[in-house]
């Protein structure tokens, strides 16, 4: 059996040592520069800081394909949800004529929308997948009001750092940091396909987030709200979550 | 090297359990850009979901379990790809590659190839030259395995992430779309499960207590246990 040499123990305690400080360097510079995700404690903390912390550095400002009109998917698949609330069917049997997008937190103008409002911003259209988690995906054209836009009509303050938004139906909301927020294709979808957004696709008000997967596009959106702390709506990770355990960033 | 053996079994396995999970959750397979429950398929696997949207024929749905799975399934990968990126290059500085694994070109042949599996279909006994060096047959699978299907399966994973195909389109498009890259993802994911499966018979065929020694602690008696 071989013994460890006193030159081998001090080599080995001094690369240990650069070790440690070089993670704690790395760890404090990676929240100065925003490269940490909400979720990074745990177990798979590290798995979701590389790859958030990848995202941030490598592709930031990268743009989701879009496809030809001719990709478009004759079939679009929407996936289950859970029977719709009175609220909601009482705003639907109104025809969504009463549906407002209310818009707090950490802006100087919190305002409240309606759709007619959101149709007066700058409109864009894109043809964008929706891509599942579960595996599957289909392409559709959707018509839509830039997020940056309505932060930017309310004021946003420099401190906010993250978006929460809510649905309507209970205990769905998720959040997107400042990035993707004011990323160009995130935007806030009322039509589709060259129709209005139907409900089972997210209608009247859904708010899309193409370079995440799908379940990052919360349907039936009623409150937005600019934030500097995810403290209590962190969905992922808080015990209340609408996503059983799925995580924050979800551009893999 | 024997490091990052261990570490790759260990990822390998974490991403073949959760990979299944994954699936699971759509076992329908299609080929192009698009697919899902009201499309057609290029093939399903016949087992239940873990989705009620799923078509599957049976009468139940499985437990969601993609939550964690997902997690562990990418924290594995980056596990398995920064040990693989060590790997190759320390394979590389060391000369492991040059040294044991690229078949010599003499060895490169018909005849070669064919020796070998004609040896083995003989049961032929070993000879000692064959428990310390790698036969050609062995050497060009290993290469395929390390620089074919481990890139490849690489390559599809990232080709179905939405952030990464926002940032390097054109992996995904010269996969030939998002459902074609998890089409080959799972083909070339059974080539990696088909390998380890007859990485192991081997181990355990050519004595499991002395090859378990020799990667884990290096050495080994030779032939004891054999002959």
């Amino acid at each position: 059996m071989s013994t460890i040499s006193r030159r081998k123990f001090v080599t080995g305690g001094l690369a240990a040592a650069a070790g440690v400080s070089s993670l704690a360097v790395a760890s404090r510079l990676s929240k100065k520069y925003g490269l940490v995700p909400p979720d990074s404690g745990g177990i798979y903390g590290p798995g979701e800081t590389l790859t958030y912390a990848a995202q941030q550095l490598l592709a930031r400002h990268s743009v989701a394909r879009e496809f030809p009109r001719s990709m478009i998917s004759k079939v679009p698949f929407a996936n289950a949800i859970a029977p719709l609330s009175d609220e909601f069917k009482r705003l639907e049997a109104g025809g969504f004529a009463g549906w407002q997008l209310s818009i707090q937190g950490m802006v100087a103008r919190p305002a409240s929308l309606s759709l007619t409002d959101l149709k007066s911003f700058p409109v864009r259209s894109q043809i964008t997948e929706v891509v599942c988690e579960e595996g599957w995906s289909y392409v559709a054209e959707w018509i839509e009001t830039p997020l940056s836009e309505i932060l930017k009509a309310c004021g946003l303050l420099p401190q906010a750092r993250y978006i929460v938004y809510f649905s309507i139906e209970p205990d769905w909301w998720e959040s997107i940091d400042m990035n993707d927020a004011q990323h160009p294709q995130t935007l806030v979808a009322w039509a589709m396909n060259g129709g209005d957004l139907p409900v089972a696709f997210g209608g009247p008000l859904r708010l899309r987030v193409p370079r995440q997967l799908g379940y990052k596009s919360v349907k039936f959106v009623t409150r937005v709200m600019a934030t500097d702390s995810l403290k209590g709506f962190v969905s992922s990770v808080e015990p209340k979550s609408p996503n059983f355990g799925y995580a924050w960033y979800a551009g893999i | 090297m024997r490091v990052t053996h261990w570490i790759t079994v260990i990822s390998f396995l974490a991403l073949l359990l959760t990979g299944i999970e994954i699936v699971i959750s759509h076992p329908r397979f299609y080929w192009g850009e698009v697919g899902h429950s009201q499309t057609a398929t290029l093939f399903k696997i016949p087992i239940p979901s873990s989705r009620a949207t799923v078509p599957s024929g049976y009468g139940y749905v499985l437990p969601d379990q993609n939550g964690w799975s997902r997690y562990l399934h990418f924290e594995a990968a980056w596990a398995l790809v920064l040990t693989g990126l060590v790997y190759v290059i320390a394979g590389l500085w060391s000369r492991h590659f040059r040294k044991n694994v690229f078949p010599a070109p003499e060895d490169m042949t018909w005849s070669a190839f064919l020796s070998v599996i004609s040896k083995h279909l003989r049961l032929a006994p070993a000879n000692e030259a064959d428990a310390r060096s790698y036969n050609v047959l062995q050497r060009v699978t290993y290469l395929i395995v390390v620089f074919v299907l481990f890139p490849l399966v690489i390559l599809s994973g990232l080709a179905m992430s939405p952030a990464f195909n926002a940032a390097v389109p054109w992996v995904v498009t010269s996969l030939g779309g998002r459902q074609s890259a998890r089409t080959i993802r799972f083909f070339v994911s059974i080539s990696v499960v088909l390998f380890f499966l007859v990485h192991i018979a081997m181990v355990v065929l050519t004595g499991f207590a002395n090859r378990m020694r020799e990667m884990i602690i290096g050495s080994a008696a030779i032939f004891k246990e054999r002959l």
